[in-house]
C-alpha cells in the first residue's frame, strides 16, 4: 500500500493481521493524523493490540503501516519502536521506579526527536500540572499523579504521534475526574494527534473527534465521533447505560433562571447553565433511562424539555421488564428505556406518535 | 597471638580468592543472565540445566572433572600451555578458575530473576521513548536489577568462601597458594589441634556474620526490601 496523493501525507494507513492465543486482529483502514481519535470497543475487542502493533511492541504482527509516506511496517520489514516516532502513554503507571518524576521527565528529554526548549519543557509541566511534582519518587506518587507525569513524559520525546491506552482505566472515579480537564487541555492545545484507546463512553464523548469501534478484532465502524454516538446502531461496550450523543449549539441564555437553551437537529432543549461552558458545537450525551414518554404533552410537569417525537422501534430487553424505545425527533434519534407495563398501556407501536420528556442531559463538552 | 601466621593467611588468601571470584563472575554472568531471562530459544532449557548443575553435583565430581580438564592432556592445560601460562593445577589461578564454575548458579540466578521480575514493561517503555537495545539495557535492566547484583555478589563471595571438596581436588594444600581457611581448618582437625581449630572457626564466623550484617544494614539504608536469596 503505497499512498498515493498529498492528502494521504495527514493519515495514518493501516493494514494488519494478528493472530495470538485464539484471538486475532484483522483491519485494514485510514486514520486522519489530526485531533483525537478513539479506538473504542469492550476488553477484548483488540483495542490495546491495536495500539502494540502500530507500536512495533508486537513482533508477530503482520501488514504494513505507513504514517504519511514514512513506512513503519510493510512485508519483510519493521522499523523498530526506538526509531518510529510515537509516544505511548500506557494502560498502568509505567514510570521507571529506579528514577525520580525528573529523571524520568529527562530521560524522555534527552532522547526527544527534536530540541525541547526550557519553554516548551515548563509548558508541559504546566499543561500536566506537574511541576511540584518533580523531585519525588514514583512510588510517593497518587495514581493519578503518576499517569499525569507518563503524559508529559511521553510528550516530551516530541513524536509525531500520541498513543494512550486507556490511560484513565487503572483510576478510580475520582482519579478520572481529576484527569479528564488535563486530556482535555492536551486536546485544545492541539499540540499533535492523539490515538486514544478507551472502553469508556465517557471519556470518549469528552476527547474523540474521530471515532473506530472494534468488535473482535474487526473494525465494526468508523467516522467522525459526534455522527456515529448519536446513531443507534453504535454498538455500546457491556455495562454501557445505553444513550445517545447529539450535536448542537447555544442559542440563548437565561440569566434569570441559570439556564441555556442548545439547538438540535429536531430541537431545542434547556439545561442548567455550567462555568465550563464554551461557545461552538456542544455534545450532550441524553441516556435512555433518563427520557420517558407521554401520549399528550403535559403542560404541568416539572420536567422542562418536551419534544414532540416518533416511535420508530420497540426492543424488549433481557430481563423482561423494560423496553428500550428507538425515537426520532425532527432528524435526532433518541433512546428512552421504559417498563413493558408502560408500553403496553401507552399504546406504543412503530410509527405512533408521542411526547418526549428528558428528564436531565448531561453536557459532555 | 591466637592465630597463627599461617591462619591469617589462609584468611587473608580465602578473601582474596572470594573477591576476584566474585568481581570475575558478576562481570562474565551478566550477559548470560540477560540472555536466559529474554529468550525464548529453545536452548533455555539445556543452558539453564547446564548452569544449575554445580548445585546438586558433588563438589568432588566438579574437582575431577576440572583436574583432569586442567592437566597437562587436558584442553584447558592444552590451551594454558599453548599460551605460556604453565598448568593450572595447584595455582591460586586454577582456584579461581575452579570457583568460577562452582559458584556460577549462585550469581546467574539471583540476576537472572531480577531480569525477569523487571518484566518487559519497563523496556518497552523506554524503546517508546527512543531508547535502542544497548541504551535499554544501560539505563533500564542494569539499575533495576541492582537488588539481584546486591544478592548475586553476596551469595557468590560466600559460596566461595566456603568450598572445600573442589579447593582440594584443585588446589591441595600449599601455603599461601592454595591453602584456604577451609582446608586449614581440616589440617587443624586432623592433627588433632582442635584449640587452634576454635579460634579458626570462630573469627570466620564473626567475620562472616559481621559481613551479612553490614551488607544489610546498607540494604536498609537505600530502601531495599531485605536481601532476598534467589530473587
Amino acid at each position: 500500500m503505497v499512498p498515493e496523493s498529498n492528502a494521504d501525507q495527514m493519515r495514518i494507513h493501516i493494514r494488519l493481521d494478528f493472530a495470538e492465543d485464539g484471538f486475532s486482529l484483522c483491519l485494514d483502514t485510514r486514520l486522519p493524523l489530526k485531533g483525537v481519535t478513539a479506538i473504542f470497543g469492550r476488553s477484548g475487542s483488540g483495542k490495546t493490540s491495536l495500539l502494540r502493533c502500530l507500536a512495533g511492541l508486537e513482533t508477530r504482527c503482520q501488514g504494513s503501516i505507513y504514517l504519511g509516506d514514512q513506512c513503519w511496517q510493510a512485508k519483510g520489514y519493521r522499523l523498530p519502536t526506538h526509531k518510529r516516532p510515537l509516544g505511548y502513554v500506557f494502560q498502568e503507571a509505567s514510570l521507571f521506579e529506579h528514577l525520580s518524576v525528573r529523571g524520568n521527565l529527562d530521560y524522555a528529554r534527552k532522547r526527544a526527536w527534536q530540541q525541547v526548549t526550557d519553554e516548551e519543557y515548563h509548558h508541559i509541566l504546566d499543561l500536566m500540572g506537574i511541576e511540584p511534582l518533580l523531585q519525588r519518587r514514583s512510588y510517593q506518587l497518587s495514581g493519578g499523579e503518576r499517569q499525569r507525569v507518563a503524559i508529559a513524559r511521553a510528550l516530551l520525546i516530541k513524536p509525531s504521534l500520541l498513543l494512550m491506552d486507556e490511560p484513565l482505566a487503572a483510576l478510580d472515579q475520582a482519579r478520572k475526574q481529576e484527569i479528564l480537564p488535563y486530556l482535555e487541555q492536551l486536546k485544545a492545545n492541539a499540540l499533535l494527534p492523539i490515538l486514544y484507546v478507551s472502553h469508556a463512553l465517557e471519556e470518549v464523548s469528552r476527547l474523540a473527534d474521530t471515532l473506530l469501534v472494534l468488535e473482535s478484532g474487526q473494525l465494526k465502524a468508523q467516522g467522525a465521533a459526534g455522527a456515529l454516538l448519536a446513531s443507534l446502531d453504535c454498538p455500546l461496550p457491556t455495562g454501557e447505560e445505553p444513550g445517545v450523543l447529539l450535536e448542537g449549539s447555544i442559542v440563548e441564555r437565561d440569566q434569570q433562571w441559570n439556564l441555556v437553551k442548545i439547538a438540535f437537529d429536531g430541537g431545542e432543549l434547556w439545561l442548567s447553565q455550567s462555568e465550563s461552558w464554551h461557545s461552538g458545537p456542544m455534545r450532550v450525551r441524553i441516556l435512555a433511562r433518563d427520557v420517558s414518554l407521554t401520549l399528550a404533552e403535559h403542560q404541568d410537569s416539572s420536567i422542562l424539555n418536551r419534544l414532540p417525537g416518533v416511535v420508530r422501534a420497540l426492543q424488549k430487553e433481557s430481563d423482561g421488564a423494560m423496553i428500550l424505545v428507538r425515537l426520532s425527533v425532527g432528524n435526532t434519534a433518541l433512546l428512552a428505556r421504559i417498563s413493558r407495563r408502560s408500553a403496553v398501556h401507552l399504546g406504543l407501536c412503530e410509527g405512533k406518535s408521542v411526547w418526549v420528556q428528558i428528564k436531565s442531559a448531561a453536557l459532555v463538552r | 597471638m591466637l592465630l597463627t601466621d599461617q591462619d591469617w593467611q589462609a584468611i587473608r588468601l580465602t578473601l582474596h580468592l572470594a573477591s576476584v571470584v566474585t568481581l570475575l563472575l558478576l562481570l562474565m554472568v551478566t550477559p548470560l543472565a540477560w540472555w536466559l531471562a529474554q529468550t525464548q530459544s529453545r536452548l533455555k532449557a539445556p543452558v539453564s540445566a547446564l548452569v544449575a548443575m554445580p548445585l546438586v553435583l558433588p563438589p568432588t565430581v566438579i574437582g575431577f572433572y576440572l583436574l583432569i580438564a586442567m592437566g597437562p592432556d587436558g584442553w584447558l592445560g592444552q590451551v594454558t600451555q599453548a599460551l605460556g601460562l604453565g598448568l593450572l593445577p595447584f595455582t591460586f589461578e586454577g582456584l579461581v578458575v575452579a570457583s568460577l564454575v562452582y559458584s556460577l548458579p549462585f550469581v546467574v540466578q539471583p540476576i537472572q530473576n531480577a531480569f525477569e521480575s523487571m518484566g518487559q514493561r519497563p523496556l518497552e517503555v523506554a524503546a517508546t521513548l527512543r531508547a535502542g537495545p544497548w541504551d535499554r539495557f544501560f539505563t533500564i535492566a542494569l539499575p533495576q536489577a541492582r537488588r539481584g547484583f546486591f544478592s548475586a555478589a553476596v551469595l557468590g563471595f560466600a559460596h566461595t568462601i566456603g568450598e572445600f571438596g573442589v579447593v582440594l581436588m584443585i588446589g591441595g594444600n600449599i601455603a599461601g597458594e592454595t591453602r584456604v581457611v577451609s582446608v586449614q581448618l581440616y589440617d587443624h582437625v586432623e592433627a588433632l589441634q582442635y584449640e587452634q581449630a576454635h579460634w579458626l572457626a570462630g573469627v570466620m564466623l564473626v567475620l562472616c556474620f559481621t559481613l551479612l550484617l553490614g551488607l544489610s544494614l546498607v540494604q536498609k539504608r537505600a530502601g531495599w526490601s531485605g536481601m532476598k536469596y534467589g530473587a
